[in-house]
């Protein structure tokens, strides 16, 4: 019986790499990055302190913190944790990327820290982003962290692996976040839940890294462990290039074992945007044609990347937003903020009337770029839209460029109707 | 602990069915995430839940929280599970559970189980909130009818019983967690490694 990536990757990394790393066996793997964030990054210092105390973390050059939630502080509270965090590292001898860096998930690839096969984990519940360079990441609570600081491994049941097919190509018209918007409407929370999932199809084989990073992101909000994706020659490129080394993929096997398969149908896929309460609550965006926007956010690590707010520029170039609305835009690193800035999208974007602000997770977590009030409607393009996580107004998913086109249109509407 | 009562909770919706996806900002918002103080986490529990908002100044010791699937979606963090720790609830029984929820509980070594069967009618019975905004069976949540259903959870069983009557089925705690569990954390547990 073969073995999918997940599998793969958990035996190579195991304490006992000669036994096949079969779902449901509770096995311990070694992690390759070890990460925390400002948020939470002081509660695992507390917790390391607490019960290793005077220690030093397992290996100090695998371990990281990546500051990218509320950057720079605007609370005393947060600006007192990344404080401890600051002087933590210091202490143990660890890189810190600050608050200048950007969000820390795209940090990793961007820095190659970690390459396809590899292991990682952080307190960033989206770090199963590194699946888009078919390496293992996940997120976890701060005593989790704090353990594999010291022990620079732990458990893991191995998770099964639901097979999903991707049938037909991606429209002109439509997104990697379109087809990211229709999986999760397709599968809701509980097809995937705790498993891993494993991505198959032209359209899938097509996706760049951006569109990649888009997919994987979102394998959170459909309760999945981790979306992982077979490097394409592009990703592998990429990475060796990084590591100044050819890189190696974990591929599956052609008689891997999956728990369940399900197949997304993307033919003739039009828009996507998720309506206010669950990400999985998916329609066309063509159906809420005529509802009336407030504000729009560009950015997140879903859709915070360079290709991203490249196409956001494409839209919007010599066009305004609609007056009265706000419109922000986040890229996620500062790599990507510099390259948009040498290329003149960044002005393109003040032009068109937005605001555009230091990279880091913008709206997500606790309002670097604000938060929206009530009655407020926002299109973001971020990954999460529950009650009260944005603000107390009502916000929608879609991709940047239907936010893009919904900013310069003053209401839902897609980049067909502004190009 | 094999058998240990307490109130339960159901946290249900307006149709008295449990909720799925309650995701970690309606258990514990965002904008506490900067707390690192366990003993400031309770109050804010499910402050951002409809119907739920004053459950912290309702909960007591002891008591049992009740939901339904991929509870603790979301995010990482660990004050979702803390914040139950502080108010003293001593378990939480939920249909399935988000995967880094379900982490952060077992390697706290907080019990979190998973429901089999659960008879929602029979343990409906007696209390509905008086304030409109939620039927929940247990305890109400405007705390006037705060007579939440004492119940008995009796591990070795694997059941949850209302008097002689048994209310949930649970699936046993995997060894892991119950290892964990035993030896109160993970820190605790991998020394005995």
């Amino acid at each position: 019986m073969g073995l999918t990536i997940i599998e793969k990757i958990m035996q190579a990394h195991s304490d006992e790499p000669a036994e096949p790393a079969m779902p449901g066996k509770i096995i311990w793997i070694g992690i390759d990055v070890r990460s925390a964030r400002d948020f939470g990054g002081a509660n695992v210092v507390k917790n390391f302190r607490e019960h290793y105390p005077s220690q030093k973390v397992h290996d100090s050059s695998k371990t990281y913190f990546t500051f990218d939630c509320n950057v720079p502080a605007n609370t005393i509270a947060y600006a007192n944790n990344q404080h401890i965090c600051r002087g933590f590292a210091k202490e143990q001898g660890v890189k810190l990327y600050d608050v200048d860096a950007g969000i820390g998930s795209h940090v990793m690839i961007e820095e190659g820290l970690l390459a396809p096969g590899e292991t990682g984990v952080g307190t960033d519940s989206h770090l199963n982003i590194l699946g888009a360079v078919g390496a293992f990441g996940q997120g976890m609570g701060d005593q989790d962290i704090a353990f594999v600081f010291k022990a620079g491994k732990t458990w893991f049941e191995v998770p099964h692996t639901v097979r999903i097919d991707v049938d037909g190509d991606l429209p002109d018209t439509c997104t990697p976040k379109d087809l990211t918007l229709k999986t999760v409407g397709t599968l809701g929370t509980k097809t995937c839940l705790g498993k891993a999932q494993e991505f198959f199809g032209p359209a899938i084989d097509k996706l760049n890294l951006a569109g990649r990073i888009t997919l994987a992101s979102m394998a959170t909000e459909m309760g999945s462990i981790i979306a992982l994706l077979k490097p394409s020659e592009d990703v592998l490129r990429y990475c060796s290039e990084l590591r100044g080394a050819p890189v190696q993929p974990t591929e599956p096997d052609a008689d891997a074992a999956y728990s369940g398969n399900a197949t997304i149908d993307i033919n003739g896929l039009k828009p996507q945007i998720s309506l206010p309460g669950t990400p999985h609550g998916v329609t066309d965006v063509d159906t809420l044609a005529d509802i009336h926007v407030d504000s729009v956010f560009i950015g997140s690590c879903t859709n915070g990347t360079y290709e991203d707010l490249k196409a956001v520029a494409g839209i919007v170039k010599g066009r305004r937003i609609k007056p009265g609305l706000f419109g922000s835009v986040v890229p996620a690193t500062r790599k990507g903020y510099t390259r948009l800035l040498k290329e003149g999208h960044i002005e393109t974007f003040i032009d068109a009337g937005f605001l555009v602000s230091n990279p880091g997770c913008g709206g997500c977590a606790s309002g670097q770029i604000g938060m929206t009030g009530e009655g407020q409607v926002q299109i973001s393009t971020s990954n999460r839209n529950f009650a009260g996580k944005q603000g107390a107004g009502d916000t929608y998913l879609a991709s940047p460029e239907t936010a893009a086109a919904s900013a310069i249109l003053g209401h839902i509407g897609t980049a067909e109707e502004v190009l | 602990m094999t058998e240990y009562s307490g109130r339960i909770w159901l946290i249900v919706d307006e149709q008295g069915k449990l909720i799925d996806d309650i995701d970690t900002d309606m258990i514990y918002h965002n904008k506490y995430l900067a707390i690192t103080d366990r003993a400031q986490m309770g109050q804010y529990t499910f402050d951002n839940l409809e119907g739920y908002r004053d459950f912290a100044s309702k909960a007591q010791k002891d008591d049992i929280v009740v939901v339904g699937a991929n509870f603790g979606s979301g995010s990482s963090r660990q004050q979702a599970v803390d914040c139950f720790r502080t108010l003293g609830v001593t378990s939480i029984f939920a249909l399935s559970y988000g995967a880094i929820y379900k982490r952060n509980a077992i390697n706290s070594g907080f019990p979190i189980l998973e429901i089999e069967e659960i008879d929602m009618e029979a343990l409906a019975t007696g209390s509905v909130a008086t304030d409109g905004s939620a039927a929940t069976g247990g305890v109400a949540t405007d705390g006037s009818a705060a007579t939440g259903d004492e119940v008995t959870v009796i591990t070795e069983e694997s059941v949850v019983k209302k008097g002689e009557k048994v209310v949930i089925k649970f699936k046993q705690m995997s060894k892991v967690q119950k290892d964990i569990h035993n030896a109160g954390n993970i820190f605790e547990y991998a020394k005995g490694l």
